[in-house]
């Protein structure tokens, strides 16, 4: 039983490999050279390896084995803790020594639900055929602009209404980063506005936190991320917590059908970051953290100015604010993720407990809010909570931020009651269904937010209302289907979504979506083994991710049996 | 029941299963389950590890909350109602299982496949789900098979790898279905730059990552407990026996290892049975020369030796050494044990000598590697072991390593090291080579080779001249300050710069962040010791401890990390020429008595020579006969071609081992012996912990026990030796050592492992010493000031180049073990010397090319291996490859204190070959 009968070959290939290095792979002087220029003063802190690996993919189009571990060299780390986190993140391109680099361009076509009813796949096989060789086509999930499906993106540019002709343009044209809107509030339009007054009659005293705190607490304002905790609340509890406190801001938008933030974040930065300073020192936060998803450079930039013109223009003593870049992972949207994620690591989702505010960014207990929380502070605190709550319909109160998208004529950003239900939204803010469509069910939450029926178009639309149809407002993505759409199709196509999102990390959502879209994919789904599967991954997995993929599936088979051949299950 | 406060633990009562059970405090719900007697399944969940609730098979339901939680992360709290095996939880229980085995092989790698297991329990009949796209076999390691078709991502062996030994290879990479455990950048395991300490292999639930041996999937007859045989951390170690052969090995939760072993320690076991061990005594041929020439062939030792029948060569390996005895007297014979012997053999070895032979010409390797410490902190603070015990770093706020290169030659040390490291304590480390330990490092100090003096004088100097000192402790605990702060004076940082090369703000900050801390310990190893000034190394180390008081409490201390598993043994043991037992000087009138009342035998009155100064003595005609036991001079010695001179010019020479050495190249006489998993005995580790080896396999053919091969001599010399049974010999030691005094041969097979100085039976032994005083005469500690020296021999146009030898982690000491090993040897398979990418250019080698490395005392021809660890103008060379024997170059200059060579530094030069 000796090594040598039992694995010759490990044996051989040791002999020569060994003699003239050390073990693993040695650092290449060059690459290391090139990291080192890359990085120039920057810190070398390993939280933020992220932003390093960027700038290496960045400047040669791909991480090459010897930048990873030159890379990992210079921060001092593993080149192992380098690659793990490298290889989780999806804009991230890793070529090792036999494999091919990409190509001299990418273009990401999205083929989330959205984008797949508005003939994704189609462009995708004519892009494929057209498009000259050493252009990547990549598949990838929703890239926030809904609204105007099918989209594409060349490089960093995004195309709306995407078609083989507009890509083709953009390409020979080499257009390929996004041109910045024009129609961006700027710091003096926004003062002009009344804008940071009530930041500086905080400041100056005329106010002060725990007025803010109160009003808050008075308000049906909840967080807009998806999760829905009462912001006053959450404020409260961190007060309360030890210093040094933090704050993330989550702008990772990345739930298909969602793109509210977006929407906010270029029109209004300010509004936003006004509610950031108020939020901060209320809390007394000097470090706040904003993640970015990397599908969004436009919003980076614009908050990036929004952040600069305040720091030269005003005479405020800021926070630290600190923007981070993501790198394509849906995951990271989920809250601890998105923490690890900006401690340079791989998007994994914490246990809970502890949570977040009392162990969060660095072991610190965090404020951690949606971008769309923070934009809405100014305005309830300033017209007061009675306004914000006055708004609501059908027994609700306040105002919820619809990214709708589908079949409508007017897809995008609806600002309405909380509490208004499907078909007024369509009817009151969407133009109606398209011309010669008809309302057949909806995504009321995202792809994880399960889907109803038409039948179903009358429920208020709130945090809390739909429960008990199975299905969740969350970040408030409606996706319309009509009758030339099928929910089946649509399930499939979210399963697919969260088996490619899932970071892997517990068993119940890694091989519970991987094993469900297997089943799926076949078009005859076995019942008994998806609601096997449901069971396990709404009950045990780690994260949201994993509870709620199984909800569009289950939809299908609660609310459209006759797409599966069943009869309609009470 | 009255109260003790020491038995009052804070307890938390809750429901499990609708009983009410209780938890302690921390305790996880799956714990408090356990000890409650109820079991709950688990995979990612293990003993001694972080849980990571990743696998989700442990998910129990708790009252009030929306979904299951994992019980291995959560704590009960006060009245929470939890449910392990109600339908919901063993739902998703029984799911999860089913998930994982869907995707699992039809052949297990191992008999002892959790997944499997479990599932048979839980009633998982066949999966219904089809299986997953198999990622292939990765069989490119010698030591280690991957198999990922049975790996169920539970991250056990990432935790194994970066969290316990911190060896950082392992990564869990991509992510969903994809994520897979990688190596390094997802490269072959046997092209990463993983250690093969197999931790992961040892905590892998499915048997995707097992022995390449497939001795996984092979019962064992019997399970052995034992000690490791390599280097002076003492792991203690479990071997697996299958038809009387070691089939693998497996880490026992001793206090030094908590479980972990290195590649040595866990694949480094199959010497014992290798085709060169040798089965029956044997004699030289008439007329064959002596020496590593073309007779000598330990395939085939027939060229050189007859074999003889037992009975023949023990009366001529007695009728020797009574021939020299008779013409010489006592002093001229002399014996080298050894530090790979059990306490036992190293005592009856020294005993055999001292009264047997007469003399105290008594030596062993220690002189070669911390003879220089021992004599410090013999001088210094009144005894030559460590003050307190490695897993003290948890304790410790600064840990400072020096001359040390713990990853490769105390590899379950330096996990210690970097899991203190990673809690939050900062390593200073200071070494000319930039080693793997560096990365982990908040100060790496690479100053230039044999510059130490220098160095610590520029960080004493800091320390006093800018009032950083404990002056308490200076006044009340020590002498002779005024002597070393006058001797610092001229070491200010800015002006050393020059010669060690080491910025001056960085030794400012060294200095203050070791004198300020809460607790400051300082590991040393051969870099300190090997040198002419290595005295003065480990004297300005003590002295850097006392002038700052970081010793005598826990986390401080003096820690010289010991080489070999029984150095420390050995020397308490009195296998030195010097000292007795427990270190009393053989010219000590009153200790010299006493042994002569206690062994019933006069005894020599003068010290006796050491290892170096026995070759010399052979060449000068003084000493013609010696008696080599499991110690290899012809490979470990400086100078070789002059020390194999030496042993050449022996009347008689008998050397006992377990494979032809280059030494018995020179033997008249050679003694077929035992290997360590083949005898019962002690060995004591670099803590002072004494601990109990035991027979795992009968030793081969005729080969016997060192014991009573020892023994034998000693009848055949005359003396009245009946010892019976191992226990006999240590009783008898104990009785000779105060320090071991409440460590019985009972106790030892009761407990495995006791710390001494231990006072009685009742003493759990001292983990920390110095608390009070040191055990000088006066009670307090010497400070000795240390001039800078010179090296021996510098380099000059000639010989431009440094030399620095040292061992690699896969070889132990000369190789005569560990090359015979099948894994350890597929590792590193050729002689190399370790060049800087610039020397290469310079020298116009290439990586995995040939050099041949002149000094003035010898050449060899190697391979060349780059390696940016080192400085220009530094090289260094592992002393384990007979056939580039690294001491062929190096100096026999030696420290004047403690007698050991100059094997850190000599003169050489580099030529493509």
């Amino acid at each position: 039983m000796s090594i040598a009968e039992k694995n010759p070959q490990a044996i051989n290939r040791k002999k020569k490999h060994n003699r003239g290095k050390v073990k693993g792979r040695v650092v290449d002087i060059n690459a290391l050279l090139e990291v080192q220029s890359l990085l120039g003063n920057e810190s070398r802190a390993k939280n933020l390896l992220i932003e390093h690996l960027h700038k290496i993919q960045d400047k040669f189009g791909h991480l090459s084995a010897l930048h990873l571990v030159a890379l990992a060299d210079e921060m001092r780390m593993a080149t192992t803790e380098v690659y793990e986190v490298a290889s989780f993140y999806h804009h991230f391109d890793i070529v090792k020594e036999n494999e091919i680099a990409p190509g001299r361009l990418t273009v990401r076509v999205c083929e989330s639900v959205s984008c797949e009813m508005a003939g994704s796949e189609a462009l995708i096989v004519k892009l494929e055929a057209t498009l000259d060789s050493d252009i990547r086509i990549q598949r990838v999930p929703c890239v926030g602009r809904c609204d105007k499906a099918p989209v594409a993106v060349v490089y960093r540019n995004t195309i709306d209404n995407a078609n083989a002709d507009n890509v083709k343009t953009a390409i020979d044209g080499n257009v390929i980063f996004q041109a910045m809107p024009t129609d961006t509030i700027d710091l003096s339009a926004y003062k002009r506005d009344g804008g940071y007054q009530l930041y500086e009659e905080l400041i100056s005293g005329k106010t002060n936190s725990e007025a803010i705190i109160k009003s808050l607490e008075g308000t049906s304002l909840r967080g807009l991320g998806g999760a829905g905790f009462p912001v006053g609340r959450k404020w409260g509890i961190l007060r309360e917590q030890q210093a040094p406190r933090l704050m993330a801001i989550n702008i990772d938008e990345g739930e298909p059908g969602t793109f509210k933030d977006r929407f906010y974040m270029l029109g209004d930065p300010h509004r936003f970051l006004e509610g950031l300073l108020i939020a901060a020192s209320v809390i007394s936060i000097n470090h706040c953290y904003i993640y970015i998803r990397d599908e969004y450079p436009t919003v980076i930039e614009v908050l990036h100015q929004a952040i600069e013109s305040l720091k030269n223009e005003s005479v405020y003593d800021l926070p630290e604010i600190e923007i981070r870049r993501g790198a394509g992972a849906y995951i990271c949207g989920e809250e601890s993720a998105m923490i690890e994620s900006i401690e340079g690591k791989r998007g994994m989702p914490r246990l809970r407990p502890p949570y977040v505010a009392e162990f969060g960014l660095f072991g610190r207990p965090t404020l951690e809010h949606n971008c769309e929380t923070l934009y809405w502070i100014r305005d309830v605190i300033q017209k007061g909570p009675e306004w914000f709550d006055s708004q609501g319909r059908n027994g609700r109160n306040g105002l919820r931020s619809f990214s709708v998208s589908g079949r409508v004529n007017k897809p995008g950003v609806h600002l309405a009651p909380a509490g208004i239900t499907m078909r007024e939204l369509i009817e009151e803010y969407c133009g109606g269904m398209l011309d010669g469509q008809s309302f057949y069910g909806y995504f009321p939450g995202g792809a994880s937010g399960g889907i109803l029926p038409a039948s179903l178009g009358d429920i208020p639309l709130d945090f809390d209302t739909l429960q008990p149809y199975g299905c969740f407002i969350g970040s408030a993505a409606v996706i319309v289907l009509s009758d030339q759409d099928s929910a089946k199709k649509a399930a499939f196509n979210s399963m697919k979504f969260f088996a490619h999102e899932s970071c892997g990390q517990c068993t119940p959502c890694r091989v519970g979506t991987e094993k469900a879209v297997t089943i799926m994919e076949t078009g005859e789904w076995d019942i008994d083994q998806l609601n096997d599967l449901s069971t396990v991954m709404v009950d045990a997995s780690i994260c949201g991710l994993g509870q709620a993929a199984p909800n569009p599936m289950l939809s299908v088979i609660k609310y459209f049996p006759h797409e599966l051949g069943l009869e309609e299950r009470k | 029941m009255a109260a003790n406060p020491e038995t009052i633990f804070e307890t938390v009562e809750f429901t499990l299963n609708g009983k009410s059970i209780e938890a302690l405090a921390g305790e996880s719900i799956i714990q408090a389950a356990e000890r409650s007697g109820t079991e709950i399944p688990r995979l990612c969940y293990t003993k001694g590890m972080r849980a990571d609730g990743n696998c989700r098979v442990c998910v129990v339901e708790i009252d009030g909350e929306r979904s299951l939680a994992p019980s291995c992360c959560r704590n009960p709290t006060a009245g929470m109602v939890v449910s392990s095996d109600n339908e919901r939880a063993k739902k998703s229980q029984k799911m999860v299982l089913e998930l994982l085995m869907s995707d699992q092989p039809e052949q297990s790698y191992t008999l002892d496949n959790e997944l499997v297991q479990w599932a048979k329990k839980m009633d998982i009949v066949k999966p219904r789900f089809r299986a997953r796209h198999q990622p292939k076999a990765d069989l490119s390691h010698s030591a280690i098979a991957v198999n990922l078709d049975a790996c169920i991502q539970c991250t056990r062996c990432v935790r194994a790898c970066r969290e316990t030994q911190v060896n950082d290879v392992i990564g869990f990479a991509k992510r969903g279905h994809n994520a897979e455990i990688v190596f390094d950048i997802g490269d072959a395991m046997g092209d990463s730059s993983c250690v093969a300490c197999g931790e992961c292999v040892a905590t892998c639930p499915t048997g995707a990552l097992s022995n390449a041996t497939g001795a996984h999937q092979i019962e064992a007859d019997r399970k052995v407990d034992s000690v490791c045989p390599y280097c002076g951390v003492g792991c203690l170690l479990t071997y697996h026996v299958k038809n009387d052969k070691i089939i693998r090995v497996e880490g026992r939760d001793g206090p030094a290892n908590f479980s972990r072993l290195c590649v040595k320690g866990r694949y480094g076991f199959d010497y014992v049975n290798h085709k060169q061990r040798l089965l029956k005594p044997l004699i030289r041929k008439e007329g064959i020369p002596k020496g590593i020439n073309e007779h000598f062939d330990p395939n085939d030792p027939s060229t050189m030796f007859r074999e003889a029948s037992w009975e023949e060569a023990m009366a001529f390996t007695i009728s020797g050494l009574k021939k020299v005895k008779s013409e010489l007297g006592g002093s001229g014979l002399a014996g080298f044990g050894s530090a790979k012997g059990s306490n036992e053999e190293a005592y009856l070895f020294q005993k055999l000598i001292r009264v047997g032979f007469g003399t105290n010409n008594v030596d062993h390797c220690t002189r070669l590697c911390h003879a220089s410490s021992v004599m410090a902190l013999l001088e210094g603070v009144g005894s030559g072991a460590v003050s307190n015990q490695v897993e003290d770093v948890k304790e410790a706020e600064v840990i400072l390593v020096i001359g040390s290169n713990p990853t490769n030659n105390h590899p379950v040390a330096a996990t210690f090291m970097k899991n203190a490291i990673k809690q939050g304590k900062k390593l200073i480390l200071l070494d000319p080579r930039r080693t793997e330990i560096a990365r982990h490092a908040e100060h790496f100090l690479q100053f230039k080779a044999s510059t130490d003096v220098s160095l610590l004088n520029s960080i004493l100097h800091v320390i006093i001249y800018e009032g950083l000192t404990d002056e308490k402790f200076i006044s009340e605990r020590t002498t002779d300050y005024e002597e070393l702060k006058e001797n610092v004076a001229n070491f200010n940082p800015e002006k050393i710069e020059a010669v060690t090369g080491v910025d001056a703000e960085e030794v400012r900050k060294v200095a203050r962040l070791f004198a300020t801390s809460k607790g400051s310990m300082i590991f040393w190893g051969m870099g300190i010791s090997q040198h002419i000034h290595g005295t003065d190394n480990s004297r300005c180390l003590i002295a850097l401890s006392m002038i700052t008081g970081q010793i005598g409490r826990p986390g401080t201390g003096l820690h010289p990390l010991r080489g070999q598993n029984n150095v420390q043994g050995a020397s308490d043991a009195g296998l030195i020429p010097m000292m007795f037992p427990d270190y009393k000087r053989v010219d000590n009138i009153e200790a010299n008595i006493r042994f002569e009342e206690y062994w019933s035998a006069e005894l020599d009155k003068k010290p006796g020579l050491t290892v170096v100064e026995i070759m010399h003595a052979i060449l000068e005609e003084k000493i013609m006969g010696m008696y080599i036991m499991g110690e290899n001079p012809a490979m470990s010695d400086p100078n070789l071609n002059h020390a194999r001179s030496a042993l050449a010019a022996l009347e008689h020479l008998v050397v006992q081992d377990i494979f032809l050495t280059e030494t018995c190249a020179f033997a008249d006489v050679v003694l077929p012996a035992s290997g360590w998993a083949e005898k019962d005995g002690t060995v004591s580790n670099t803590d002072r912990r004494v601990q109990l080896g035991r027979a795992a396999v009968p030793t081969p053919g005729e080969a016997r026990q060192d014991l009573w091969i020892i023994r034998d001599i000693g009848k055949g010399l005359g003396l009245d030796w009946n010892y019976q049974h191992v226990s006999e010999v240590y009783e008898e030691m104990r009785g000779a050592m105060p320090s071991i005094n409440g460590i019985t041969w009972d106790r030892l097979v009761d407990k495995g492992s006791v710390t001494y100085p231990c006072k009685d039976i009742d003493d759990a032994g001292q983990s920390v010493v110095f608390v009070d005083c040191f055990p000088t005469k006066n009670g307090k500690a010497k400070l000795v000031a240390a001039k800078a020296t010179l090296p021996d021999e510098q380099p000059d146009t000639e010989y431009p180049t440094v030399l620095m030898t040292g061992r690699q982690l896969e070889h132990w000491h000369t190789g005569s073990m560990t090359r015979r090993t099948e894994v350890l040897d597929a590792l590193e398979p050729v002689p190399v010397v370790y060049v800087s990418p610039q020397d290469i250019e310079k020298a116009g080698l290439e990586a995995g090319g040939n050099v041949t490395v002149k000094s003035r005392r010898g050449e060899l021809t190697a391979f060349v291996r780059v390696n940016s660890a080192l400085k220009q103008g530094e090289i260094f060379i592992p002393f384990c490859y007979h056939e580039a024997a690294a001491n062929l170059l190096t100096n026999d200059a030696l420290d004047p204190v403690g007698k050991i060579p100059e094997f850190k530094y000599c003169a050489v030069k580099l030529e493509a070959a």
